[in-house]
Order: C-alpha cells, then sequence, then structure tokens
C-alpha cells in the first residue's frame, strides 16, 4: 500500500523508508517557528534543558507579529525577552516592527519555507506552508523548546481525507469560501489528527493566495495539516526566495485514504460562518440581514496582495458606511508596499477604511479594533470563537475580502453584487 | 492513582475561552490560572480545588496552539482531564507539560458534573465512585507513557542530550 503526500515527506525526514497512519515516530526539522506569544514560554523550558545554543541558527524564526507594534509594557517585556534570547542564541531570523509581518505569509516569502519541507511552528496556523507542498504544522511552545535544541520532533503520523477538486470558481468566489464550505460539511473536528491533501484539475486553476488560505485553516477542521501538490504555480511563487535546495514529493497512486471527497468548484457559494464556530456555514446569499459594526480585511488568511486587490475592486470610489469601523491589514511589509505601488491603500483611504501595519492584533482580540459587548464583526480573519475578538458577547462572522468588502459598504453582510 | 471532583463540560471547548487572548501578555501560570475558563464558567476559579478532574465532550482544546491553556488548567489545580477527543494541538501540548489527558467518549458523556472519579493514568482505568461504575481508557502508547512518567517533553530532552554527553 502506498503513501500519502504528508506520509511520503515524514518518512523521509524520520529516515524510514515508509511509515503508516498511527505510527509514533521522531522527525528532522527544516525549520522550528515562534512568535511574541509562545516563544517566551518556549524561551523559559529551553533553558530548563540547560544548554548554551540552539540546534541551527538558520533554521529558526522568531515573529513578534501578535501584540506588536507592542501593545502595552507587558507585551514589550515579552518581546524584549525574546529579542534577547534571538541575539544570544545568533538566530538569524528574527523579525518585528519594521521587517515583520505576520508570521505564515512572512515565512513564504521570504523563502523561509519550501516544498517537502518538515516544519513546526508554536502557532496553530503554521498548517499555511502546506500550500507549497510542505508538511507544516502547528504545536505548543515546549514543542518548540525542545526543537530548538534538537532540531527534533515526534510525530503521530497522520492518515489523510483526500479532496478532488473539479472546475473553477465563480466570479467573486474564492478560497476562503470553498474552506469555509469544507468546514460547514466536515465539521470542526471532521478531519482530526488527519492530513486534508488537495489533488485534482481544480487546484490547478487556483492561485496560490487561494491555497495559502485553504492549507491556513485545515486547523479548523481540526486537521493536523492541509498540503497541495507542487506545480508550475507553486515553482513560480518560490523562485527567486528559495535560497537552499529543495525536494518535491507527491502522493503514491496507491495510497489509501481514509475518505475521499469530490468537490466542483462551481458549485461553491460566497460564504459565512455564524458565531460562535466555523462549522456554522451559510450562504452569504442567506445572511444579509445581519446589520454589523466592524470589518477586518487581512491576518495569516487573507491579507495576500490578492486579497487587498478583491478588497479594492469592491471598494473603489466608494464609501463605507458611516456605521462601519473598516480596518484593512496587509499580511506583511512587501504586501503593503505592493498594495501601495498599486493605488490599493489609497483606494482604502479614501473609501474610509483604516489601513494598519501588519499584526495579528485583531484577529485574536489582543489590540487594534476590539469588539465592544453585543458588537457584530465581518471578518477575513479564522476563528469565530466566543470572545474571538473582544467581548464575550460580541460575535464574529468569518468571510472572503469579497464579502467583506461588500458589507462594509452596506453596514450588513451583503455580497459585491449589491454594491456593483 | 488519582481522585477528584468533576467539573464537566461541552463539546468544542476552545482554547480562546479556556485563556482569552486578552490575558496572552505573561506567561506566569498563577496569572493565566486566575483567568481560566472565565469566558465559559465565570464560576470555575472559584469552584476548582486541587485534584479535580475535568470531563467534556467532543474536540476540546481546538482553536489556538496556546500552552497557555493546558498551562492554566494545571495551574488551576486539575489533576487529569477526560473527553471524548481531543484538538491535537491540546493534546501534544498536555502530554509536553505532564499533564494527563485521557480519551474515552463513553465516560467523558456519562460522567456528570459533582461526580467523584478515580483514574489510573496508566492502564487506562476510570471509575465513577459516585455512581459506581468502571469505563476503560486505551492506555498511552510506550513513548507517551514515557513522556508522561519523566514529568514531561524537556525532562525527557534533558535527559537525552545528557545521555549523549555520558
Amino acid at each position: 500500500m502506498g503513501m500519502t503526500m504528508t506520509q511520503k515527506i515524514l518518512a523521509d525526514h524520520a529516515g524510514l523508508d515508509r511509515v503508516k497512519g498511527g505510527e509514533l515516530i521522531m522527525a528532522k526539522l527544516d525549520m522550528v517557528l515562534g512568535n511574541d506569544v509562545t516563544t517566551p514560554v518556549a524561551v523559559k523550558e529551553f533553558e530548563k534543558i540547560g544548554i548554551d545554543r540552539v540546534f541551527d541558527k538558520k533554521k529558526i524564526a522568531i515573529v513578534a507579529d501578535h501584540f506588536t507594534p507592542n501593545k502595552d509594557i507587558k507585551s514589550a517585556e515579552q518581546v524584549r525577552a525574546i529579542r534577547e534570547f534571538a541575539e544570544k542564541m545568533g538566530i538569524e531570523n528574527f523579525f518585528e516592527v519594521g521587517e515583520m509581518g505576520i508570521e505564515h505569509a512572512l515565512l513564504p516569502e521570504k523563502g523561509l519555507v519550501l516544498p517537502g519541507d518538515a516544519v513546526i511552528g508554536a502557532d496553530s496556523h503554521t498548517c499555511t506552508y502546506g500550500a507549497l507542498g510542505a508538511f507544516s504544522t502547528g504545536v505548543g511552545s515546549t514543542d518548540m523548546a525542545a526543537a530548538m535544541a534538537t532540531g527534533e520532533a515526534w510525530f503521530k503520523v497522520p492518515n489523510a481525507i483526500k479532496f478532488m477538486l473539479k472546475g473553477s470558481f465563480n466570479t467573486w468566489v474564492s478560497g476562503k469560501d470553498l474552506i469555509l464550505h469544507i468546514i460547514g460539511m466536515i465539521g470542526v473536528d471532521g478531519a482530526l489528527y488527519q492530513s486534508m491533501e488537495y489533488t485534482g484539475e481544480g487546484v490547478a486553476a487556483m492561485e496560490m493566495a487561494d491555497r495559502f488560505t485553504i492549507a491556513n485553516m485545515a486547523i479548523e477542521a481540526g486537521a493536523k495539516n492541509g498540503i497541495f501538490g507542487v506545480d508550475e504555480k507553486t515553482l513560480d511563487y518560490v523562485k527567486g526566495r528559495a535560497k537552499r535546495a529543495f525536494k518535491t514529493y507527491e502522493a503514491d497512486s496507491d495510497a489509501e485514504y481514509v475518505r475521499i471527497i469530490e468537490i466542483d468548484l462551481s458549485k461553491i457559494p460566497l460564504t459565512v460562518a455564524f458565531p460562535h464556530l466555523p462549522e456554522n456555514t451559510r450562504p452569504a446569499e442567506e445572511a444579509k440581514n445581519i446589520v454589523i459594526n466592524q470589518v477586518v480585511i487581512g491576518s495569516c488568511t487573507n491579507g495576500w496582495i490578492e486579497d487587498l486587490r478583491v478588497a479594492a475592486k469592491v471598494l473603489k470610489g466608494k464609501k463605507v458606511n458611516k456605521k462601519v469601523r473598516t480596518i484593512i491589514f496587509p499580511a506583511t511589509q512587501a504586501i503593503y508596499l505592493q498594495a501601495m505601488r498599486e493605488g490599493l491603500l489609497e483606494i482604502f483611504v479614501e473609501a474610509g477604511c483604516a489601513v494598519s501595519t501588519p499584526t495579528c492584533g485583531p484577529c485574536l482580540g489582543g489590540h487594534m479594533g476590539i469588539l465592544a459587548k453585543g458588537e457584530r464583526a465581518v471578518a477575513t480573519t479564522n476563528r469565530n470563537f466566543v470572545g474571538r475578538m473582544g467581548h464575550p458577547e460580541s460575535e464574529v462572522y468569518l468571510a472572503s475580502p469579497a464579502v467583506a468588502a461588500a458589507s462594509a459598504i452596506t453596514g450588513r453582510i451583503s455580497t459585491p453584487w449589491e454594491v456593483l | 492513582m488519582l481522585t477528584g471532583k468533576v467539573l464537566k463540560y461541552k463539546d468544542n471547548v476552545d482554547t480562546d475561552v479556556i485563556i482569552p487572548a486578552r490575558y496572552l501578555n505573561t506567561s506566569d501560570p498563577k496569572e493565566l490560572a486566575a483567568h481560566c475558563m472565565e469566558d465559559i464558567d465565570k464560576e470555575f476559579v472559584k469552584r476548582v480545588k486541587s485534584g479535580d478532574i475535568m470531563v467534556a465532550g467532543k474536540n476540546f482544546g481546538c482553536g489556538s496552539s496556546r500552552e497557555h491553556a493546558p498551562i492554566a488548567i494545571k495551574e488551576s489545580g486539575i489533576s487529569c482531564i477526560i473527553a471524548e477527543t481531543f484538538a491535537r494541538i491540546f493534546y501534544r501540548n498536555s502530554i509536553n507539560i505532564g499533564l494527563p489527558i485521557l480519551e474515552c467518549p463513553q465516560a467523558a458523556r456519562e460522567i456528570e458534573d459533582g461526580d467523584k472519579v478515580t483514574v489510573d493514568i496508566k492502564s487506562g482505568e476510570i471509575v465513577n465512585v459516585t455512581k459506581g461504575k468502571k469505563y476503560q481508557a486505551q492506555p498511552f502508547p510506550p513513548f507517551m507513557m514515557e513522556l508522561m512518567e519523566v514529568g514531561g517533553l524537556i525532562n525527557y530532552v534533558k535527559a537525552k542530550i545528557a545521555g549523549k554527553r555520558a
């Protein structure tokens, strides 16, 4: 019996000819990631090991992106602790305000994660790099600490669900609508402990930004990782960014899957996830009476340049509703600069939106856009749990940049068709 | 053998309600424990006693990778968590920090808030003393048991590195 794409990457990194689902393995890592929330805990744990150097200065990335620019004194102290650790250990990939971007957009952009890599990150959305054909998964701070010391992590080898995609998206429909639709179909634990492997002609038609969004939200279905095969678009993206050799993998033709789900992309509607779980999905058409107070466009899920272009297309020459605070945050400095050069930032500001420096802030209710009691937001982020963006009695509706931008104009959940 | 009173929760308890992000500007276990479960059960910090056992439904600990969640629960005094299923990052974080955690769907469904329960981590046996009912959870595989026995991943790595040097 053959192996899935994820199993092949894991077998190679564990020095084994083959692995099977459920097996416990120790695998070598190509990159270990942490942020300003998870790294302080990892540093404390690392210090308990009692060694004075990390396994590889090039294979660790620390990105201060969550509560930065530092929102308060405690956050500033946390960032200082990880900055000092990075300096002491000579960690080459330490990024903060000025060159910092949201970690899961920044690492691919800088070529720090590549196809075929095995990556762990002390952040649940580390699964994003599956878009590049890498195995990447979120872990906790102790795993990060141990991996910084040894360059390894333990894994239970996952089985996989295969998603066979055909056709292409209708106008305005995107990867965000597809992944919300999938989570609505299989549930927030529908892929628990498993891989979500995407294949078929529908993938070829999909832009990298869509693939990043889809891989990013694998965790919202409980999955260990989401993964795409490597094609011309992947290689195009990686070209000029990769500074080291990489290997590409594909699933064996006789690989076994726990479930195969076929999806026709042309049947996917604009989709919204209602509070308080990402699985509470409905077509946007059925959500039109929900009045909102805030719109957030950005995050590791939808802060790519393609997302900003879509938002700008909807907002161009229009004004956002006076009752809707609209905050747009490009995921990285390079995306910010690109958006500026393309005139997108001008469109946003003229429409009455606030444009923020890259930060995870509003997505997790950290800062830069907190909701008051009873308020509602449409967000292109990834979670709508109780209290996720602020007060425990506030509400988050997850949607694509197109739906979020249209909703900002009307003041209630809307599709772009209503405003264009 | 662990013995404690049960605090019971439902399906899909996420890490944002276990410890809201507004408290993540610290990693001090005591500060985190002071806000544990705040957005889902304001009474938790008042009710919980050292040795108590948490029981929950499906997908416990879903969402963020924040280790602050199992740290807050452990520091609150919870000695063990039993659930129908756990989200995978929460599961590995708990093992890594030495917080015992067992999957046992039947026990998780039947045990009620306030029941007195005993748990044998090694064998996976769960006894509901209040109701006089026994359950068998899948015991840990040897590697995970070893992690639990040495007190977590850091001690395991420490021993491994020391072994290499010796």
